[in-house]
């Protein structure tokens, strides 16, 4: 995968780099000179206020959004408009959304195997028994021969980490994974993103479960108005943020 | 409940009844209120009215078998004009004693449409199964082959040309309509606005004129020497004109989709044309189902139009066999006739639609 320089380490060069990234919606400037880089295995959860530009920011990695400045670059894959390269590069990266986002029409097991059978070309008793193990992990492989109509949310939300894992990413995007859920399934879901954390899944998780990001990332992000205003690990970050905006919104979020 | 109920388990607990036999149901459906008595009493008298004089004549005073002098005497339905008519009716033209074919033909047709109603019975083979039965129908129709003797398709009519038209236009429309309204989306401008101009135009003029346009102006436009069959353009016409309705009808399915199932789809890597066929469309037309149906349906009927341009459809042969002056006046009998013909057609769509939205619901 080391097509940019040749001596690259697949397994120490970082999976993710943004450099002088902007986003416009149109005049609106949304993101502003976006600078990260994730190395793998690495955890890291993004906060900030609504409307600051988080979810634009990880859509932009797998390029459900267009950057306009700057670059992006996945697995040693540049993010440009080459169709072929966004593509390979959506098999590498999972996402996890806000309102789970299954397909209504297909059960269950066929939610699992449709990306592995039709973009990794599967075959389909070797997809539908991957699928079952990752059910298995999530804890509801009873639920396979089911539609997504009939499962409650939090099941909803852990069907969709189990749809992302089945087509082996190298690094998860989520997005807000338990903000649609009633209060008693939060916990199930953040159960299963732990011990996703714990078998070293590269992860970046839009949140704002602070008890999750403190047990679970190596870095906490804290973004407001197009930009990433302070960063740090979890334990300096909470105890003591340094930006004045940092604060504010975390005295608002902790009570 | 009083205190001193009898503690009961979950399994005696049942849905209150509701209505208590036929006298419980008459009430509540009936006469829930002086409104709904008096309407109900009204359409009751009007029954009345109505009905027994309709079943007298019907069926009481009606003449099945008679000659044409007998009916013209006797007060009641005439049912002869039909049962008298009914090869040139169902057949128009094709050779009489040939008409066995185009009879198989249907029926082949119609068991394939039974045997496919259910979906349990969808597999490949079936997709077989359509393909060498139109192909043994048109096989059938024309002859030629197989020692049968040829027919040439002026000599089709009838119920098998009404069939003809509709199976084969509504099956071809239904796909070209999808690309159109795919088409209509797309980023590409010039996709797109073909797309919008192609249904723009044809929904802004009648059948009847494109029609006209395959029988007269088209064949200008044909090189020297060169045909192309009647019936062939008519279908033609059939299809592109249906499709552009069908678009429409699509269109309105894939903007009611919710962005996050184009998002999750894209997300897993699918491309286009995967994303289209396996997570949108199966949604997009499930939702569209009815309003498909409604087109579906009046194109079907509209079929009947072709007699504009001297195809003898099912409604046309019926009309000559009412021209002929000893049948003359039983024309309400012969159309009773030809409209339950198209009603069972069209019922069975309907039905099958209905059926078919509700295996589909997946509980969303
Ligand atoms: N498709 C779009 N077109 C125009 N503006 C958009 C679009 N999507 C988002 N925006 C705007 O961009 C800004 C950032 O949006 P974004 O969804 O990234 O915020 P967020 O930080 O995820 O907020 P939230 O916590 O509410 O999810 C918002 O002001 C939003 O109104
Ligand atoms: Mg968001």
């Amino acid at each position: 995968m080391n097509s940019s320089t040749a001596n690259d380490n697949p397994d120490t060069s970082p999976i993710i780099t943004i450099e002088g990234m902007h986003k416009w919606f149109g005049e609106f400037h949304v993101l502003k000179d976006i600078n990260l880089t994730v190395q793998r295995r690495e955890r890291i959860v993004i906060c900030g206020p609504s409307g600051s530009g988080k979810s634009t920011l990880i859509r932009c990695i797998n390029r459900l959004e267009e950057h306009q400045r700057g670059r992006i670059v996945v697995d040693g894959i540049e993010l440009t408009n080459d169709l072929k390269n966004i593509e390979k590069i959506r098999t590498e990266v999972g996402m996890v959304f806000q309102h789970f986002n299954l397909f209504p029409h297909l059960t269950i097991l066929e939610n699992l195997t449709l990306g592995p059978i039709w973009v990794r070309k599967t075959p389909r008793r070797e997809a539908e028994e991957s699928a079952m193990y990752f059910l298995e992990k999530v804890r509801i492989a009873e639920q396979a021969q089911k539609y997504p109509g009939q499962l409650s949310g939090g099941q909803q939300q852990r069907v969709a980490i189990a749809r992302s894992l089945c087509m082996r990413p190298n690094v998860i995007l989520f997005d807000e994974p338990t903000s649609a859920l009633d209060p008693e399934m939060v916990k199930e879901v953040l159960d299963v993103m732990i011990s996703l954390a714990q078998d070293g899944m590269t992860m970046i998780v839009v949140s704002h479960e602070m008890g999750f990001a403190k047990s679970v990332a190596h870095r906490v992000l804290f973004m407001d108005g197009g930009e990433i205003l302070e960063e740090n690990e979890p334990q300096e970050f909470f105890n003591n943020p340094r930006h004045e905006r940092t604060k504010l919104f975390l005295s608002q979020i902790l009570d | 409940m009083p205190q001193t109920a009898p503690p009961r388990s979950a399994a005696d607990v049942r849905p209150p009844v509701t209505n208590i036999g036929v006298l419980g149901w008459i009430r509540a459906n009936l006469f829930n209120g002086p409104l709904n008595s008096l309407l109900t009493l009204t359409v009751l008298y009007l029954l009345w009215q109505a009905l027994p004089p309709f079943i007298n004549w019907a069926l009481v005073d009606s003449l099945w078998f008679s000659s044409s002098e007998e009916c013209k005497a006797a007060g009641g339905a005439c049912w002869s004009v039909i049962t008298a008519n009914i090869r040139f009716i169902l057949f128009g033209f094709y050779p009489h004693d040939l008409q066995w074919r185009p009879l198989l033909g249907i029926c082949i047709l119609i068991a394939l449409l039974l045997y496919s109603q259910n979906r349990r019975h969808w597999r490949p083979s079936l997709a077989w199964a359509w393909l060498i039965g139109l192909f043994s129908m048109g096989v059938l129709l024309m002859g030629g082959i197989f020692g049968l003797t040829a027919v040439e398709s002026t000599n089709w009519g009838g119920l098998p040309l009404t069939l003809l038209l509709s199976v084969f236009g509504l099956t071809a429309a239904y796909p070209v309509g999808v690309v159109l309204a795919l088409g209509r989306q797309s980023r590409m401008p010039v996709v797109k606005s073909f797309c919008v101009v192609y249904i723009e135009l044809i929904r802004g003029v009648p059948l009847i004129s494109l029609l006209f346009m395959s029988s007269v102006v088209f064949p200008l436009f044909l090189p020297e020497g060169v045909t192309v069959n009647k019936i062939l353009r008519a279908q033609m016409a059939i299809i592109l004109f249906t499709a552009a309705y069908i678009a429409e009808v699509v269109r309105g399915g894939l903007q009611g989709m919710d962005r996050g199932q184009y998002e999750a789809a894209k997300s897993l890597g699918l491309n286009y044309l995967q994303t289209m066929r396996l997570v949108i469309l199966p949604q997009a037309l499930k939702i569209v189902i009815p309003p498909s149906v409604s087109i579906l349906i009046s194109a079907f009927k509209d079929t009947s139009l072709v007699v504009i341009i001297a195809l003898y459809d099912l409604l046309k042969t019926t009309q000559t066999a009412l021209s002929d002056p000893k049948w003359m006046g039983f024309s309400a009998e012969a159309y009773l006739f030809v409209a339950l013909i198209y009603f069972v057609c069209c019922w069975f769509m309907s039905n099958y639609s209905r059926r078919l939205e509700k295996e589909l619901d997946t509980g969303r």
